[in-house]
């Protein structure tokens, strides 16, 4: 099927061109921070996880985000999300991509990525992240090619796909849930140190993920003749406003428990995220204007899905809703989660974060891959679509 | 070195004495009995040895500087750049350190198990300002010594079981 991605028209090539441009300085960067070492990004001792890992986390999200095409559709025999299951399926295989580029981005010694697998080691959950994230990856495309090839051929699916369809749903929490539980079972790291994390994340997941599908599918809509239908769009909406006031209400929960108990730990990072954290006479605020841009974007992004009049009106309005929520919780779990968690540092002191150029030009490089993947495989599910219904 | 307050920031007195608040003291892996570091880590390239030493094997670790995150006592670094270009007299005693990896005081492992002091302990000298030993051993120099002192460690309550005390 992979000739489908071989003919397209002018825009597809410009489109794959102008992300090939990002991959190539990217490429380039990597290799710069290959022989010099990690010392060329702006992580340090104190903040010893940066973008990337940041990214990564977000990331896995969006993938886990895919189930909640499948999940109804499998399980509830939702027919309406018939269509674009397989949009949640690709949309995750990139997405797991571009987590593993990250993890091997940031590892100092990613020629020794291997020692994983050859000295396993269950008491990490490192280990067991990397199992479910490489099982969910091949679940995926394993489901998601076989499917369309019965598809194309105008078949049933065999019987058997049905057994690791149902097991990629599992799945989907567990990467999250692993993810989560990469913070969230750290001693001495207060603001990761909650119960929370695990459904903060699923539930920041199910929002993020079905409002990048939905804006994908506004897009493919007018670039390439598909059309998702309104009621399957209509129905991730209304995933997407749930998710996201749970992703709200736990966030609160954070801020209650912090505040109200006044441990300084629990309240630490959370003034240093949204207001600034005094030390030593100096207020540390470096990550407060992408915190506020997270609570502005969101009530922007519901207001628009929930308001009757913006959700139907236009498809325009519906996509910047959803994109506002997918940003909102991309600056709330990829950027302030993850650098956040480390201020102040075991040591009470407040070192802040920058990432340097060389590293947010592989950060925007690998976010290329992944969407020029995407691309590629969102090309031929469609491709497909339409020499059936031809 | 550092200060009371950076090492115990869980011990919060708003009226410390003079002499605490002004010293300054060492902070160093805890070689904790439940170590958060070794539990991270995802290749067993940090462990405890059997004399129940938190070590490194410096060419299995992959740099994922999980451990970095759950040390509660930031006491682990990673080598962001070659280091041998920062090392003016080679050592040959020394294990060949290497970039992209993470560093942490051993209680110098090499020089233990060749019945040697750690290097700081030799430099604190006839001071005794550090006592190394054997904590399992009732009559060590160094369970003389807290039996006689009143010591702490730096936040116990997160269950990690610190073999580093301090006399304050």
């Amino acid at each position: 099927m992979f000739e489908k991605a071989l003919k397209g028209n002018n825009y597809y090539w410009m489109w794959l061109a102008f992300l090939g441009f990002f991959i190539a300085i990217a490429a380039v960067c990597y290799l710069r921070q290959y022989f010099y070492g990690l010392g060329i990004t702006g992580m340090s001792r104190d903040v010893s996880w940066g973008l990337y890992i940041s990214q990564f986390t977000f990331l896995v999200g969006v993938a886990a985000g895919g189930v909640m095409l499948v999940l109804p559709y499998y399980i509830h025999n939702y027919k309406a999300f018939g269509r674009i299951t397989i949009l949640g399926e690709f949309l995750a295989i990139s997405s797991l991509l571009m987590c593993l580029m990250f993890i091997m981005a940031d590892l100092g010694q990613p020629l020794r990525g291997l020692n994983v697998m050859l000295y396993p080691t269950p008491g990490s959950m490192l280990f067991w992240d990397m199992c479910v994230l490489w099982g969910y990856l091949i679940l995926n495309a394993l489901c998601g090619w076989v499917i369309l090839t019965a598809e194309r051929k105008g078949v049933h699916p065999p019987k058997w796909i049905y057994f690791f369809v149902y097991l990629s749903i599992p799945f989907a929490f567990s990467i999250h849930t692993v993810t989560a539980m990469l913070y969230c079972g750290l001693p001495g790291r207060h603001f990761w140190l909650s119960a929370i994390i695990a459904p903060r994340f699923l539930a920041s997941a199910f929002a993020a993920g079905p409002a990048l599908i939905v804006v994908l599918a506004m897009i493919l809509k007018r670039v390439a003749n598909f059309d998702a239908g309104k009621e399957a769009i209509n129905k991730m909406v209304t995933i997407i406003i749930y998710a996201a006031l749970a992703n709200m209400f736990f966030v609160g929960l954070e801020f209650f428990v912090g505040f109200y108990s006044n441990i300084p730990g629990h309240m630490h990072t959370l003034q240093y995220l949204f207001f600034g954290l005094e030390h030593h006479g100096h207020v540390y605020n470096n990550l407060v204007p992408f915190m506020w841009g997270f609570i502005v974007l969101f009530l922007v992004g519901i207001s628009l899905l929930i308001h009757p009049y913006t959700r139907k009106q236009s498809d325009l309005w519906l996509g910047i809703g959803c994109a506002s929520i997918f940003f909102a919780f991309w600056l709330d779990k990829g950027i302030g989660f993850v650098l956040g968690g480390f201020v102040p540092t075991p040591t009470e002191e407040i070192v802040e974060y920058y990432p340097t150029f060389n590293e947010l030009f592989i950060t925007i490089g690998i976010w290329a891959t992944g969407f020029f993947i995407l691309t590629i495989l969102y090309k031929i599910a469609i491709s497909v679509e339409h020499e059936i219904e031809a | 070195m550092t200060n009371f307050e950076n090492a115990f920031p869980t011990n919060t007195n708003l009226y410390r004495d003079e002499a605490t608040a002004k010293h300054q003291l060492p902070i160093l892996c805890n070689h904790c009995d439940k170590p958060p570091c070794v539990r991270a880590c995802p290749t067993k390239a940090t462990f405890r040895n059997k004399d129940g030493m938190v070590v490194m094997d410096y060419h299995r670790c992959i740099g994922c500087r999980f451990c970095m995150a759950a040390c509660p006592y930031g006491s682990r670094s990673f080598n962001w750049r070659e280091p041998a270009d920062f090392v003016k007299n080679l050592n040959r005693d020394f294990p060949r350190r290497m970039r992209g990896v993470v560093e942490k005081c051993t209680f110098c492992d090499e020089r233990v198990s060749a019945g040697k002091q750690p290097a700081c302990v030799e430099a604190c000298g006839e001071s005794k300002a550090i006592v190394f030993g054997n904590l399992n051993d009732p009559n060590s120099e160094i369970r003389k010594m807290l039996k006689e002192n009143h010591t702490i460690q730096r936040n116990p309550a997160l269950g990690t079981i610190p073999s580093v005390f301090y006399i304050v």
